[in-house]
């Protein structure tokens, strides 16, 4: 192994799997990486231990990509051990960057996901009512330790400094090869910087010109209620699409699939909460001046928490549900 | 915190046209009402993001009012409209946060309407009162270690 390659890592927390699916899916593209770097730690893919990561320097690791949002004591210590060892840490994909659709999590707690999971769910299965223990005495006098879980998830910055993001869910091969080439060559943007362009998709997207000069929408329809149109604007069909509310540079991969943006890229640099500016943009769409009336357009948006904030609610201003209200 | 000694923080975005007016009008003629709310000038209520909404309540506000002219009467047409459809979808999706829907309220003040104005924050505080804090968390991973 030559010692001049940088070292680079990969790690996964509370995510699906699907960032790390996206390193695949760069193909041949791999082994250019591969030729440039020493992958140093890669759990999914590579035959390294945490106490090999704990043996090397301080520092010595050019750079961590960290995927998935963080939820419990396992993962925290891992990012905080892969920080203290990283030059740069880049939080990869849409969990860790925003906390993701694990984030959702944040409108329940542990007591209640714990209740779901291991008691109410129909496919449950669990007469004696276990639920996981943080530790277990065995009977030869051995103790097992399972990490704590916690009430909230998080996203990769509140709980380490990160120093880029990559979004998406996950992100697209175009975006990870620019984003490590400049790694490579030094061409780095300023600290903090989400790697894609810094503004909204309908700048990019092909069905913008379809868009009327005033969009008025009467009712809210959801994408099965309804045949779409392939070509036209998704709220002029009526139907939610973050777009507007949502940073370009995914290529508009669900567009293409005839399926409205969904918002995992997160917000522009010029908006502190995804979920709460869609809704200003939305809302001021609504087709009534009647209260009554806007009362029921209204009604017919089924969940809007859960849909502006899909993506993005561990790193929105609220964060959670208020604690005390969790039922 | 029982209700008789909580004292409720709120917050008053209120148009430059009709309700500041309004409010400025029940400060000249020395109208008395509960000093719990924080006046916020902004140019229309339809200026009153959402983001500024949920940042107040973050930081700190138990109560939110929103407060614009007349339906019809607003300076820039249809701003009031924006902030009405704004408050209706906010409002329900506050409450998927916990957040009760009586927090954040809307009202029409027009210039001359001192004596609403006076109303509303009387009502409004009082309100808030019988609701009680809204201890919204910081949300940091330091806040569950010490729970």
């Amino acid at each position: 192994m030559s010692t001049e390659k940088p070292k680079v890592a990969f790690y996964w927390c509370a995510s699906c799997g699907g960032c790390e699916e996206a390193v695949i899916d760069l193909a041949e593209d791999i082994l250019k990486v591969t030729a440039a770097v020493d992958i140093v730690f890669w759990p999914v893919a590579m035959d390294f231990k945490k106490t090999d990561v704990e043996a090397m320097e301080d520092g010595s690791i050019a750079v961590s990509f960290i995927n998935g949002a963080v939820r419990n004591s396992e993962q925290e210590e891992m990012v905080n051990l892969l920080r203290r060892k990283s030059g740069l840490v880049v939080a990869f994909g849409s969990c860790s960057h925003l906390g993701g659709i694990p984030g959702l999590a944040n409108f329940w707690n542990r007591k209640t996901i714990f209740n779901s999971s291991y008691h109410t769910s129909p496919s449950t299965d669990n007469p004696e009512g276990t639920i996981p223990q943080e530790k277990h005495i065995m009977e030869d006098g051995k103790e097992l330790t399972l990490p704590r879980f916690y009430d909230t998830v998080y996203t990769l910055d509140q709980v380490i400094d990160v120093d880029y993001y990559l979004p998406g869910c996950a992100p697209p091969k175009h975006l990870i090869m620019t984003a490590i080439t400049a790694i490579l060559e030094g061409k780095l943007p300023s600290k903090g910087a989400v790697l894609s362009p810094n503004k909204s998709l309908c700048d990019d997207c092909g069905r913008n010109d379809s868009k009327p000069e005033k969009l008025a929408i009467k009712a809210v329809k959801r994408p099965w209620e309804v045949e779409m149109d392939n070509e036209k604007c998704f709220l002029a069909q009526g139907i939610i699409c973050m777009g507007p509310a949502t940073r370009s540079g995914c290529e508009e991969r669900c567009i293409l699939g005839n399926m409205p943006c969904r918002g995992c890229f997160g917000p522009t640099d010029q908006v502190y909460d995804q979920g709460a500016k869609f809704l200003g943009a939305f809302a001021s769409l609504l087709d009534s001046d009647d209260e009554e009336e806007i009362e029921k357009i209204v009604n017919t948006i089924v969940d809007p928490a859960g849909t502006f904030y899909r993506f993005s609610l561990p790193s929105s201003i609220l964060r959670r549900k208020r604690m005390e209200t969790v039922k | 915190m029982s209700s008789e000694n909580f004292d409720p923080t709120l917050i008053g975005f209120l148009c430059t046209w009709c309700s500041y007016t309004g409010a400025d009008l029940a400060g000249t003629a020395r109208m008395t009402y509960s000093p719990n709310i924080r006046i916020i000038r902004v140019m229309c209520s339809g200026r009153v993001d959402p983001q500024f909404v949920i940042k107040a309540f973050k930081e700190g506000a138990d109560g939110i009012l929103i407060s614009g002219c007349h339906p019809g009467d607003c300076h820039y047409k249809e701003g009031n409209y924006k902030a009405l459809r704004r408050h209706r979808l906010l409002r329900k999706m506050l409450e998927q946060f916990g957040i009760e829907k009586e927090r954040l309220r809307l009202e029409w003040v027009s210039a001359a309407e001192g004596a609403k104005f006076q109303n509303v924050c009387d009502e409004f505080t009082e309100q808030i009162k019988e609701l009680g804090p809204l201890n919204i968390m910081k949300g940091d991973i330091n806040e569950y270690r010490e729970a």
